[in-house]
């Protein structure tokens, strides 16, 4: 065999996945794995059968994630070592949050999530001056500080964990039982999901739209933990008491996330659109990126938001039939969920069938952000129903 | 003949099309709304109250009170359904021909019209390169078909098949979950219903009485409703909502509830909700004993039964009467929740009706501090008392005295309907933690003898004090007391308000109400003062005593707006909990979840696979030359299609390239 016959083989043999990997990625699938079954060693007794179907199902999924976006490795590796900082410096006692100087300024959820709140708002400024003044290093500044919004954002959720079960070990839950903590959970997601396009397209100019939404988030979680003292740690109501809360809230913020950053997208489609129509040279048209990507990561945002939403949806049928006494019962916040998933169904088969694009479509992708909030707020701020947790 | 076709072919075009679909999809969505925004399935004097009569009665035939169950909603449901089922049907054969064909007839012309194509000469021949051409899609993950004409071969390959799948289980998902929906929907009542055969009861009547017509049997397909079951008592049937009435469905077993139970977190919050079944089944050998709670349903020969609910069930209450007028007597009454007790130990007739009884009352409550703080304070009973006329006032009554801004006093709360918050009554505690003191006050104020002898008392030591002495002042003083004294005790400062505005002109009013008030504040100090000494204390009165009298006189004047001429005091209670079961039967549960997971695969597969084609073309050019054309599609996603063809399309050209090398360096050493 000549040599380049071999330079052949290598050239049209599609490597195999596993081969793909690098030693990085295999150790980050030994650190998860490691991580696990200390965590099932630890409290394995406490857990039932859906509990360590979760814990298990968790593994590979956080593995396939790290090995897919390789920056989601050093990312949950920050959270998981601020998380265990946390968890150390408490100590065992919930009243250590005052007193202990690490969890006062750093590490305890409340000052995690002050944190995050401060390092988003700084990231859309960041961002967005950036783009005004169409500097590279202003915009990688906005990438680190959203990094880091999202290290500390997540290290919070992380530690309230923990937190609920120091307050009372009868209160633990999975901190995504109300509207404070699920507004946390938004900010994340919506910030993931946006570097990790971020990082796919290497185009920084669409931070500063996606941080507005988080900033909005961020804003209401201010108040809404000032005015109402939300951020205090309560029990669970029976009714949330269930495994299913673990997979079926998470499941939905990826669908408001995803619907979230699509809208954003689209407003700057809509900017960019206008810019080229209006003033060709001017700052949206030359530095937004191009119609055909902001079409595509719209679409690709509302397609996982569907997904995931569906699924949402899907396990939210499931586990009201667990709880309520009937998979569907067209309680208000059932059938906002419906309106959101047929609204997306809808804006899907124009795109699929009738090969829509462009405008209309950004429109409707905006639009479609009001119907959504509409279903995560609004439900519970006027209608009154069976899912009335996160009530203002 | 050939009309027919047409029409029927239109009518299929019409409703498989794209535009009828997503026009129905926004119109059920919208349709929706209004179900949100209305509150449904609200007893029909509500939607009244807030309607009035004219959009009452339009609401109601629109079905707006029951949107999801009205025939227009659940029309363009079954239009959505047919509309899916016909474009599936419609779309199945072209999605099985583009499964199955891998359109190895393709022209070259139309290879080099695609967007996504490119030319590479080689010099190889055309077999060796139709090889290659293989090896490298076969490499990339493609099914291939080769297809050879005497002038060039054609090399067709695809990928990503199972997207079609996407398309057809999204499609056929939504139909199996709508045809699960409809088995466990109430079609078959409304039809029933509508035949004549069915028809709610929508008085409220015990279940027995509840005629046949609106009883459903055990052979009943689906159903869902609730059934409220006092501890220690079972039940057979449910009873199932439908618009303003009800049907009663029967079970095929009976549920027992042994035991309901609140367990409280240290906040006091409710931790869990859970009874004690017991289920009675002649199928069974031994009854089937098991515990439910909230999230923990049990599910029994398809039925399943949820904790969804808790009541009193009939709790047994001691209660005590304490009168507030001195001409009727005391009386103790055993009775039960839900019973009715005729009263006759005052002059009218009242009936007292037992509403409600709650161990545990969380309110907000303010301690000595002013802070407000949740606190459990204690044993509550609610009830309703009825005079001759039919008029009713609802009370709810603490058993045990509660601690207001560092006083103590017993509470009751009072109403004329349930729209009304409650005014509450504060009677204060005394010192030997009872009433007594209170309503002894009270009696003594009603005593005509001992107000007088008071009266006398009183304006004879202050008129000794001032050194006055004329008899028919005192006279008048002593009669203005016990006047005064009496309609306080009777009617409140309202009695008073009423005596002045008879005797004096208006402009007048003012200072004769002071007067009267210093009158009266004196009298019913003596007569304070009586009443403690009857309890053995005398001399100077300490500040707690004085703070009694102050609240004694406030809880007083409010007596006369009660509506109640006893004050029902909680002595004892041995509490009977009733479980509120959700019981249900939806034998297409299973459905809606098999053509979820179609529908939640279906997803994926549309969104993450493509269905991908590629094309090689290969056209020998002579001896050791060729010409091949590779040029592809993709269904879905085309910048990544992009990407990816632009790769393929190096890996080709590079492949094509050393192979040349390759045989040019066997061909010349």
């Amino acid at each position: 065999m000549s040599v380049p016959q071999q330079t052949l083989e290598s050239l049209i043999e599609e490597p195999s996945l596993f081969k793909q990997l690098g030693l990085r990625d295999w150790l980050w699938a030994a650190v998860v794995l490691a991580a696990t079954a200390f965590l099932f060693a630890q409290y394995g007794n406490g857990m039932d059968g859906y509990e360590i179907g979760i814990l298990a199902m968790s593994a590979p999924s956080l593995i396939g994630l790290g090995w897919y976006w390789k920056a989601f490795q050093p990312y949950a590796l920050a959270v998981a070592a601020f998380s265990l900082l946390g968890i150390w410096l408490y100590d065992g006692s919930y009243a250590n949050a005052e007193v202990v100087f690490g969890l006062k300024f750093l590490v305890s959820s409340q000052s995690a999530v002050m944190w995050m709140s401060a390092l988003f708002v700084m990231a859309t400024v960041t961002y967005l001056g950036g783009l005004v003044a169409n500097n590279e290093f202003t915009l990688k500044t906005g990438s680190a500080l959203t990094w880091a919004a999202l290290i500390m954002g997540m290290t919070g959720l992380m530690v309230r964990w923990y937190e609920t079960y120091l307050v009372d070990p009868e209160f633990g839950h999975i901190p995504v039982s109300n509207l404070y903590e699920v507004f946390i959970l938004f900010s994340l997601i919506t910030g993931l999901l946006y570097l990790f396009y971020e990082g796919r397209y290497k185009n920084r100019s669409l931070g500063g739209f996606v941080l507005l939404v988080i900033s909005a988030a961020v804003g209401f979680l201010l108040w809404y933990s000032v005015s109402r003292d939300a951020d205090k740690i309560l029990p669970l109501v029976p009714a949330l008491k269930s495994y299913w809360m673990k997979i079926h809230v998470p499941a939905n913020f990826v669908g408001y996330g995803s619907f979230a950053l699509a809208a954003m997208v689209s407003v700057a489609y809509l900017l960019k659109e206008r810019g080229q129509r209006v003033n060709p040279n001017g700052m949206m048209a030359t530095r937004l990126p191009s119609l055909d990507m902001l079409d595509d990561v719209t679409y690709k945002a509302i397609a996982l938001g569907f997904a995931f939403f569906t699924v949402a949806t899907i396990l939210g049928a499931m586990w009201a039939a667990e709880a309520w006494g009937g998979y569907w019962s067209w309680d208000p916040k059932e059938t906002w969920a419906l309106i959101v998933w047929l609204n997306y169904a809808a804006w899907l088969h124009l795109r699929f069938s009738k090969g829509w694009r462009g405008t209309p479509m950004a429109w409707w992708a905006i639009v479609g952000l009001f119907v959504t909030l509409f279903a995560f707020l609004g439900v519970n701020m006027f209608l009154s129903g069976l899912h009335s947790y996160g009530e203002l | 003949m050939r009309n027919s076709p047409t029409s029927s072919t239109r009518l299929i075009n019409f409703l498989g099309s794209m535009n009828l679909a997503i026009s129905l999809l926004v119109v059920v969505a919208i349709a929706s709304v209004i179900g949100t925004i209305l509150r449904q399935n609200q007893p029909y004097t509500d939607y009244q109250i807030k309607f009035g009569s004219f959009w009452f009665d339009l609401f109601k035939a629109l079905d707006l009170y029951d949107v999801y169950s009205a025939v227009w909603f659940l029309s363009i449901l079954a239009f959505l359904v047919i509309s899916i089922a016909t474009c599936v049907g419609r779309n199945t054969p072209g999605i099985l021909r583009e499964l199955r064909h891998y359109r190895e007839n393709v022209q070259e012309k139309s290879l080099r019209a695609m967007k996504h194509q490119t030319v590479i000469p080689t010099a190889q021949n055309a077999a060796q390169a139709q090889a290659l051409a293989i090896r490298i899609l076969h490499n990339q993950g493609f099914k291939t078909r080769q297809k050879a004409s005497d002038d060039h071969a054609v090399v067709a390959g695809m990928k990503g098949r199972a997207n079609h799948w996407g398309y057809w289980l999204t499609h056929v998902g939504m139909i199996v979950i709508f045809i699960g929906g409809l088995l466990d929907s109430r079609l078959p009542l409304m039809v029933a219903e509508w035949q004549g055969t069915l028809k709610p009861e929508t008085r409220n009547i015990p279940a027995g009485e509840v005629p046949a017509i609106s009883q459903l049997s055990t052979s009943n397909f689906s159903y869902r409703g609730s059934v409220d079951i006092p501890e220690g008592s079972r039940a057979n049937i449910l009873f199932q909502p439908m618009r303003e009435g009800y049907f009663v469905q029967h079970l095929p077993f009976e549920v027992e509830v042994k035991e309901f139970r609140v367990e409280h977190y240290s906040t006091g919050m409710p931790k869990s909700f859970e009874s004690d079944l017991v289920i009675h089944d002649k199928d069974l050998a031994k009854p089937l004993e098991t515990t439910i709670s909230v999230n923990h349903p049990l599910f029994y020969k398809g039925v399943a039964i949820y904790q969804a609910n808790f009541g009193d069930g009939g709790s047994e209450v001691k209660l005590r009467l304490h009168p507030f007028s001195s001409r009727y007597a005391a009386q103790d009454l055993d009775g039960k929740i839900f019973g009715d007790y005729n009263l006759t130990s005052s002059d009218q007739q009242y009936k007292l009706e037992l509403k409600d009884f709650r161990l545990f009352n969380i309110n907000d409550m303010e301690d000595e501090t002013g802070k407000v703080k949740k606190k459990n304070i204690g044993p509550s009973i609610t009830f309703k008392l009825r005079d001759a006329t039919g008029q009713a006032m609802e009370y709810q009554n603490y058993m045990n005295p509660v601690s207001i801004k560092g006083q103590i006093y017993y509470l009751s709360g009072v109403r004329a309907s349930p729209a009304e918050p409650f005014r509450y009554l504060h009677i204060p505690v005394d010192p030997k933690g009872g009433m007594e003191r209170f309503m002894r006050f009270l009696s003594n104020m009603q005593n005509t003898e001992l107000v007088k002898k008071s009266a006398i008392e009183t304006t004879r030591s202050s008129m000794q004090q001032t050194n006055v002495q004329n008899t028919e002042v005192e006279n008048q003083v002593i009669e203005s007391m016990v006047r005064l004294t009496e309609q306080f005790a009777s009617k409140g400062s309202e009695g008073i308000m009423q005596e002045i505005a008879g005797r004096f002109p208006e402009d007048k009013r003012a200072s004769a109400s002071e007067a009267f008030m210093k009158v009266l504040n004196a009298s019913l100090r003596s007569v304070y003062a009586e009443t403690l000494k009857q309890e053995g204390i005398s001399g100077e009165l300490k500040e707690a005593d004085w703070l009694f009298f102050d609240d004694s006189i406030l809880a007083i004047d409010k007596i006369a707006a009660y509506g109640s001429p006893w004050f029902v005091q909680l002595s004892t209670f041995k509490q009977i909990e009733a479980s509120g079961l959700q019981i249900t039967r939806s034998p297409g549960k299973d459905v809606v979840y098999f053509g979820s997971a179609m529908l939640v695969i279906g997803v994926f597969l549309l969104f993450y696979v493509a269905h991908r084609r590629i094309w090689v073309w290969i056209k020998p050019l002579g001896e050791n030359q060729s010409e091949i054309v590779v040029a592809g599609s993709s269904n879905r996603n085309q910048p990544e299609f992009e990407r990816y063809f632009n790769r393929l399309q190096g890996i080709f050209q590079q492949a094509m390239a050393y192979e040349v090398k390759d045989v040019s360096s066997t061909t010349n050493p």
